[in-house]
């Protein structure tokens, strides 16, 4: 069957060939051939020589390339190339404004900082690249014939690898053979996605089966397959042998670059895609850059900066040309002629003036502002990154900041998106009910075990660090079986509480075994459903042992035993031991010979049974499309055969030998066999089944082997296995029952799928006995889903080898098929699941992360919309919401669920109404929808009702969501309310949506790493987003939008100093503050005591953010930085600089003081009020404000000591005669005071008199912890709105 | 063999490292390397955890109102001392422009009179208190003009010969005269105020020369430090400006600015200095002389006196005017009210925000609070 897939494929794949030599050949595939036939036409003649080498090289600079490349990169952002060109102005005599050297100062800075911290980057990743280029590997070597250590960065495309067991693999290898017996190769992808679970990898077909150790020398095959891509999920290709045969080339026979080999000694492949061309380089995208909601609004704001800029020297260029149009034709003493004596025209002189003033007003533009932000935003990422209690233990995680550059947005939410399972739950998957035949079995002592990690956690604590080492699994088991019979606490609890020792374990050991916490390990049986499975089993035994046939077995009995064997089997769990590479529970050694094959077994044994006819033609059929093919391959199917005759074998031998029997008997190690699944709940059922001793032994691609009380171990043929989709929601395997010789379907799946697949019931008793479990069946179902806890149905089908062998032609049809293979697997698996016999269902609960409710709480307090999508049913996903408080018992819930379009309508306009004729009720009102109804309120002319819909609501559930579905909500929501969206999601269900949102927070949990990958910020928990938003987010913001802020004032400030001085100078440009002072105020003055206010500043303290989480609200609203505040701040600006330019002018008119000795009290005093200015915007005071004195001290002293040189100022000790001038010191007392006074004034009034929230949490920090406490708690009580809020702590702080 | 895949422990270590190595690559470096079990523990630290000690002001209405109200009173007390110390100043000042017909100066005025001289006659009815000090005023003279301020060479003013033969490109256009360079180069030096002015009392009919003192009216640190003649050739100062023009509006050569005392020639001449020190304002003056010798060394005393201008500076031409100014000094420089009267008016301001939030506190808050 498979030979059969691979010559249409190669066929298909003919086909496409030659399509494509039409168009371009080359371009669409690419060849690869084994180095070692090369090796002596020196590169020349390789036809891999073109391919990219495994030298990987992620710098973007090197050491000739750093300037010129750097430069251009940061020439592309605006504000350089502005500042480049007003320095560059300044070297045009006629418009020059300061020492054209001096000019480049500033931007020749900012340049080099940005060029320093990229250097620092590209020097990093040039250190990592080295690390990686320089680790080894073995490539095997045609002189010397044997594998030589070489580096990575030597590998090339078509050398031949040898890995080791836990090697990393350096390139994309084509896994040509493998220790393994069955031409398995295991990996860890952890570094790809995350999943830690481990991978089959296959030896290309024609390799498996050869006799002898794969030798490289013989190898002359030519590989054809696609073009590097960054698709991790697919490869295709085939692969050409001498014989002109072609072998198709799938994902499972491709190793990735990044990957670890596991489980398995030695494996030997050929390098296909090299460094940079590997999918996983090819994945590697760099951190993402946004840009956030307030540097958009700040960006608006420069904007407005460079319009006031151009009016200013707009005006003092007119006022220029006028002031020399005064003067006609009569030069004064003073007016200073061209080079070449003579007068400029007055327009002319204005023009030159205009750009002149540019220069000179520069200061304007906030040069340093982008520079600044990036440094504090680099600190806030930093402090967040530090953040000791956004660091998870178990994990050893802690939160990534992926994206640099939009911590402020997490100040400003509005929306968060949140996925259920893995983001509210912990995606550990426990085994809690069960239901079979019809008959529920409620597992209270497990139940009971459950609650008790909530309990235990102390003694476990003290058990761990006493046993310094890893308690053993068994010991805890009893440990806290023991406690059982103490305690019997609430089995209701959804939630356990942090345990540090049981999470500990758990990531000791879930480095052992993914999804496997002793949690979920350790199921203790319901002891009625025990002795039913042992009841049945031991019929079974007897039965066999007389050769009765298993059809007699009372159908409830038959139904638990399959039942298990489906929980068993129906997965894609992979066993293996901690000890050993892979445990190869193998019941025979590998036949590789017909002939062995005939000396082991009898024909008689071979030709028996009912139903080897039909088998043994199977196994003609696929064994003749085997015929054509080269002698070093077998066909897998005869392998399976043996595999079953081999069991009977040793059935048989079994029969009569009662030693045997004991055996099965004997705890079989499966304590130490560690299952590794694809998803948690494949591995709760595994566990769950393996209490009941029905443990999954061992796995092969063509065999799963199990074992079964009283029976010991069975190894079923495995014909199928359809996997699971989400399209299906089911998976499915076909297997040959070995008791019953049957080929028997086993389904499991979502009920809500299942239940319809089953077969109508007949209209016998039996039929009857079906309809009745069905129904109870189903009410179970309704019972679990209501308990929260998430449901499978479990499902058989025996197939008539008829049915079988047609179904069987359909689908090899479409395994081969080129086009739409998928299409068609799908419909092919969609014919197979039909007319299924109910064996039972699932409850496996997904137990809620710690402090979910409480951070759900506490976030909806801060005013955020909580909104959760989920993929799950509609009733365990409300049950979730209520158990995590999303949903409040006094809420009134609107379901909507329609069929159609126009239902969907109507559903919304009936809400509307109601809720409209009720508007009281508005805020408590929860809104569920499932998937279905979603996608018709998601269309264009329904989408504003049902935003409308939504937004009435305190909270909306959508279930039964597509990835699809998910982004569309964030989307729409976002565009349309045009509000600031965060999704939270932690699978790749949950990309999308995390792409799409404002912000998109990854939570690094079970299921890989995709949800990261994309995020902007990683969270170990769920819970942890409240401190990131309430805390880090209300910090970054307040922050940020206060310097910003400041910034624009301190820079308007400055320069309408100048400005204001243009009035008396002419407009000749001529400023009265130092060149030296004008260039560095904005990089350094003024800069620094800014970046410490901007990076440390805390307006209120963490915990009292976090209590009261209304304080988020002044975020949300943009309360810190609206658009009226740049234009206060800048008639601000211009009241001080009025204050600050007029004083000192009054107090020296009449004097004989010169130009430098006036300006630099000016200033001084600007400096004095712009820090005065700071310290009332300043919340707290740290001691690195000291700095700014000090800062400050240095600057007068640098003035003092600045020599003879600067020419058109030469301050020479200008600072000295004016520190000896009480009329300075006056001066200094009295400006900056009379500046700031009307702002301290409003200040000083909105906080004693009418203090906004921030400044009440702000006066609440004030006050001693107890009585803070106090008032906290009060305050909880009234569920109160701002205003009680801001009301009150003035009476409190009154009080005090 | 298969032992050595699943050792327990010691190959964790080896992995993780490589692990770590290989997230390197596929984060960007973003991704801290893993070494032990909590070794991405954050530093609890007082800074990294953001817990520095800090002091949070108040704006709260306790600490508010009686803080304004003290600075307050302290300016006020401080606006009341200044007002007194600068009304106890005098100032007389004279404008000798010649506008108008009736004025001593008048006939001066036109420029194109040579030499011209005339005299303010003034009395003083109260003694003038010491050291009086003589200033000349211009106004509407734009000294801080950004040309005007550029065209100098400080390297020709502190002497450094070179520069005599090659003046600094900023002078320009007054860089030569027909080809010779010009020392001192630039407008600035090129419009130095060169009128000069004589005081005498007037007693019983004979003029008694009251002595102006020239020293010491420029900055210390200019006639010491940053203006230096050349080096003298041949103990003449004279040939050290060999081969150098005067500035165009000059009358006389640099070394010829003092002729009544040698050391005050050349770019030491300290009406020279006082000149190149930039006025910060269009409207300005400039020490002159101080009068601190002889018998007026306590100031002038009662009587007529008489100022003999020898007027040669045009300013009519751009619509500027001349001054001349006695005034004597307090510890806060001259007659300037302004200072002690900003005082005033922002402490009583502060005075009376006080006030005003008291009003509105008492208002607003306490019949709440006493509820």
């Amino acid at each position: 069957m498979a030979r059969q897939a691979e010559e249409t494929g190669a066929k298909g794949s003919d086909a496409k060939k030659q399509k494509k030599k039409k168009s371009k050949k080359e371009s669409k595939t690419r060849t690869v051939r084994a180095n070692i036939l090369y090796d002596r036409a020196k590169g020349e003649e390789n036809p891999n020589r073109h391919y990219a080498s495994n030298k990987i090289k992620t710098t973007k600079y090197t050491l000739l390339s750093f300037l010129p490349k750097n430069l251009f990169e940061q020439f592309h952002r605006f504000a350089n190339v502005y500042f480049v060109f007003i320095a560059l102005l300044n070297f045009v005599p006629v418009v020059n404004a300061f020492q054209p050297e001096l000019a480049l100062a500033p931007v020749v800075f900012i340049l080099s900082v940005t060029a320093i911290k990229d250097l620092w980057e590209d020097y990093r990743r040039h250190r990592s690249d080295k690390e990686i280029n320089h680790m080894d590997c073995l490539v095997y070597n045609r002189n010397e014939r044997r594998y030589m250590e070489k580096y990575w960065k030597e590998v090339r495309v078509g050398d031949f690898i040898r890995l080791r067991c836990n090697e990393i693999l350096p390139a994309d290898v084509l896994l040509l053979s493998s220790s393994d017996p069955d031409g398995l190769c295991h990996i860890e992808t952890a570094t790809l996605d995350g999943e830690t679970n481990l991978k089959q990898r296959q030896v290309v077909r024609s390799f498996i089966d050869l006799d002898c150790e794969f030798d490289p020398s013989k190898y002359n095959s030519v590989i054809e397959c696609e073009k590097p891509n960054n698709d991790l999920n697919r490869f295709r290709g085939y692969i050409i042998h001498r014989s002109g045969r072609r072998d198709g080339l799938y994902k499972v026979n491709l190793l990735l670059r990044g990957c670890t080999i596991r489980n398995t000694e030695e494996a030997v492949g050929i390098v296909i895609y090299a460094g940079h061309e590997t999918k996983a380089m090819l994945n590697n995208n760099g951190p993402r850059y946004k840009r956030s909601r307030l540097e958009r609004q700040m960006n608006v704001d420069v904007f407005w900066c460079v319009i006031i800029l151009l009016v200013m020297c707009l005006f003092s260029a007119t006022g220029h040309g006028l002031w020399m149009f005064q003067y006609g034709d009569k030069r004064p003493v003073f007016d200073v002629l061209s080079p070449e004596g003579t007068g400029l025209s007055p327009v002319l002189s204005a023009i030159y003036l205009f750009l002149t003033m540019i220069i000179v007003f520069q200061v304007l533009i906030p040069i340093s502002l982008f520079v600044s932000i990036e440094i504090v935003k680099i600190c806030q990422v930093y402090f967040i990154h530090q953040d000791v209690d956004l660091y998870d233990e178990e994990t050893d995680s802690h939160l990534q900041c992926r994206a640099l550059n939009i911590t402020e947005d997490l100040g400003q939410m509005q929306y968060i998106f949140s996925d259920k399972t893995g983001t509210l739950t912990d995606n550990k998957m426990v085994f809690r009910r069960c239901t079979v035949a019809g008959v529920e079995y409620s597992h209270d002592a497990n139940a009971k075990r459950l609650a008790m990690y909530q309990e235990v956690d102390s003694e476990e604590e003290e058990c761990t660090s006493h046993g310094g080492t890893l308690p053993r699994r068994e010991s805890v088991g009893s440990h806290q079986s023991s406690k059982v019979v103490l305690r019997s606490h609430s089995t209701k609890s959804h939630r356990r509480t942090g345990s540090r020792a049981e999470a500990k374990r758990a990531s000791i050991l879930s480095k052992h075994t993914a999804f496997s916490s002793p949690m979920e390990k350790d199921i203790t049986p319901d002891p009625q459903l025990m002795d039913k499975v042992n009841e049945g089993a031991t019929q079974m035994e007897f039965m066999r042992f007389h050769s009765q046939p298993l059809s007699q077995l009372p159908s409830d009995l038959s139904d638990i035993i399959d039942f298990f064997i489906a929980l068993t089997i129906c997965n894609t769990v992979v066993v293996s031991s901690p000890n050993q590479p892979r445990q190869k529970v193998r019941l025979k050694s590998p036949v590789k010979t017909i002939e062995d094959f005939i000396k082991r077994f009898t024909p008689s044994r071979l030709t028996s049974g009912s139903n080897s006819s039909s088998l043994s033609s199977l196994v003609t059929n696929r064994s003749s499309s085997n015929r054509g093919c080269s002698s070093i391959l077998s066909s897998p199917s005869a392998e399976s055969t043996l595999t079953k005759l081999n069991e009977e074998r040793l059935q048989t031998g079994r029969g009569t030998s009662p030693g045997l029997l004991e055996h099965a008997f004997s705890p079989v190690p499966t304590t130490t066999l560690r299952y590794e699944a694809e998803s948690p709940d494949e591995a709760a059922l595994v566990y769950a089944a393996r209490a009941y001793k029905c443990s999954l032994v061992g796995r092969l691609p063509d065999q799963v082997t199990m074992e079964l009380p009283h029976l010991g171990k069975l190894s079923f043929e495995l014909l199928h296995t359809i996997g699971f989709d989400s399209t299906r929601k089911r998976m499915s395997v076909v297997v040959r029952h070995p008791l019953t010789d049957q080929i028997t379907v086993y389904t499991k799946g979502a009920d809500s799928v299942v239940m319809d697949l089953i077969r109508p019931p007949t209209d016998d008793t039996k039929g009857k006995r079906q309809k009745k479990i069905l129904y109870k069946t189903q009410h179970y179902l309704n019972l679990y889903a209501a308990d929260g806890l998430r449901t499978l149905c479990i499902a058989k089908k025996v197939l008539s080898k008829e049915e079988y062998a047609g179904w069987l032609r359909r689908h090899l049809e479409a395994e081969t098929a080129i086009h739409s293979r998928e299409e068609l697997l799908f419909e092919s698996a969609l014919r197979l699941e039909t007319n299924l016999h109910l064996l039972g269902a699932t409850g496996i609960e997904d137990r809620l992360q710690d402090g979910v409710p409480e951070t759900i709480a506490s976030l909806r307090k801060a005013g955020l919309q909580i909104w959760v999508l989920t993929g799950d049913k509609q009733e365990t996903a409300i049950n979730i919401a209520y158990a995590c408080r999303l949903l409040e018992p006094e809420e009134e819930l609107i379901t909507l669920n329609a069929e159609s379009q126009d239902a969907c309508a109507m559903l919304l306009e009936e809400t509307t109404t109601s809720s409209s004729t009720a508007p009281f009720l508005v805020h408590r009102l929860g809104l569920v929808i499932d998937g279905r109804t979603l996608a018709y309120a998601l269309d264009k002319s329904l989408e504003d009702k049902f935003l409308a819909v939504a937004r009435s609501c305190r909270s909306v559930l959508c279930c039964r969501s597509t990835p699809l579905q998910k982004s569309m909500v964030v989307k729409l929501v976002r565009n349309k309310l045009k509000v600031m969206t965060l999704a939270i999601g932690d699978g790749a269900n949950d990309v999308s949506m995390i792409q799409v949102a404002d912000v998109g927070v990854g939570i690094s949990g079970q299921e890989g790493m995709q949800a990261v990958m994309a995020s902007d910020f990683a969270l170990p928990r769920f819970r942890y987003l409240q401190k990131l938003l309430l805390v880090h987010g209300h910090w970054c913001y307040s922050r940020l939008a206060n310097m910003i802020l400041y910034f624009f004032y301190k820079n308007a400030m400055f320069v309408a100093l100048i400005f204001w001085y243009q009035f008396y100078c002419g407009f000749s440009g001529s400023p009265m503050i130092d060149q030296w002072y004008l260039i560095f105020f904005n990089l350094m003055f003024s800069a620094f005591p800014q970046l410490i206010t901007g990076t440390l500043d805390k307006d209120v303290s963490a915990e009292t953010l976090q209590e009261l989480p209304q304080l988020y609200m002044s975020g949300q609203n943009s309360e810190e930085y609206k658009p009226y505040m740049f234009w206060m701040n800048m008639i601000d600006a211009f009241y001080q600089s009025l204050i600050c330019f007029f004083i000192p002018y009054f107090a020296y008119a009449d004097s004989d003081v010169d130009l430098f000795t006036w300006g630099t009290p000016i200033t001084t005093l600007a400096l004095f009020t712009i820090l005065l200015h700071l310290g009332i915007e300043t919340k707290t005071w740290v001691r690195e404000h000291t700095l700014v004195i000090l800062f400050f001290a240095v600057a007068l002293g640098y003035n003092a000591s600045c020599p003879t040189c600067y020419s058109p100022s030469n301050p020479y000790w200008t600072m000295q005669r004016l520190l000896g001038d009480p009329l300075f010191y006056l001066l200094c007392l009295v400006t900056p005071l009379a500046a700031v006074l009307p702002r301290y004034f409003y200040r000083a009034c909105q906080g004693s008199l009418f203090p906004s929230p921030v400044q009440v949490g702000r006066q609440l920090d004030k006050l001693p912890p107890d009585t803070r406490r106090n008032l906290l708690s009060l305050n909880r009580m009234k569920v109160g709105s701002l205003s009680s809020l801001s009301g009150e702590p003035s009476d409190f702080y009154r009080n005090v | 063999m298969a032992a050595s895949c699943w050792p327990a422990s010691g190959f964790y270590r080896e992995k993780k490292r490589n692990c770590s190595a290989r997230t390197a690559i596929f984060d960007g470096g973003m991704m801290k390397n893993k070494e032990g079990e909590v070794a991405n523990r954050p530093d609890n630290t007082a800074f990294t955890q953001q817990r520095l000690p800090a002091w949070q002001p108040m704006l709260s209405a306790g600490i508010v109102i009686p803080g304004f109200l003290v600075i307050g009173l302290v300016f006020i007390g401080i606006g009341v001392a200044l007002f007194l110390g600068s009304q106890s100043i005098q100032v007389l000042e004279s404008d000798y422009t010649g506008l108008n017909s009736n004025t001593p100066c008048y006939e001066c005025s036109d420029a194109s009179k040579k030499n011209c001289t005339c005299s303010i006659e003034f009395t003083l009815t109260k003694q003038f208190d010491g050291p009086v000090f003589l200033y000349y005023g211009l106004s509407n003279f734009f000294q801080n003009h950004r040309k005007y301020g550029v065209s100098r060479d400080y390297y020709q003013l502190s002497g450094d010969t070179a520069y005599f033969k090659n003046p600094s490109d900023s002078c320009s256009p007054y860089i030569y005269d027909s080809g010779v360079p010009i020392v001192p180069c630039g407008a600035a030096a090129n419009s130095m105020f060169n009128d000069s002015f004589r005081l005498y009392q007037l007693v019983g009919g004979t003029k008694k020369p009251v002595p102006l003192d020239g020293k010491g009216i420029s900055w210390w640190t200019d006639y010491n430090i940053v203006f230096r003649n050349p080096p003298l050739v041949n103990g003449s100062l004279a040939a050290a400006f060999n081969g150098t023009a005067k500035p165009v509006n000059w009358a006389k050569p640099a070394y010829e600015l003092d002729t009544s005392d040698p050391s005050n020639n050349g770019f030491m001449n300290e009406d020279f200095l006082v000149w190149m020190r930039r006025a910060a304002l269009p409207d300005f003056r400039k020490l002159y002389r101080r009068i601190t010798q002889g018998d007026y060394a306590a100031g002038l005393p009662v009587g007529n006196y008489s100022l003999e201008i020898s007027y040669n500076y045009p300013v009519i031409g751009f619509g500027g005017r001349k001054k001349i100014v006695l005034s004597n000094v307090s510890w806060m420089g001259g007659k300037n009210m302004f200072l002690g009267v900003a005082y005033l008016v922002i402490g009583s301001l502060c005075i009376v925000m006080s006030l005003v939030m008291l009003i509105v506190y008492a208002k607003y808050k306490f019949p709440e609070g006493d509820s």
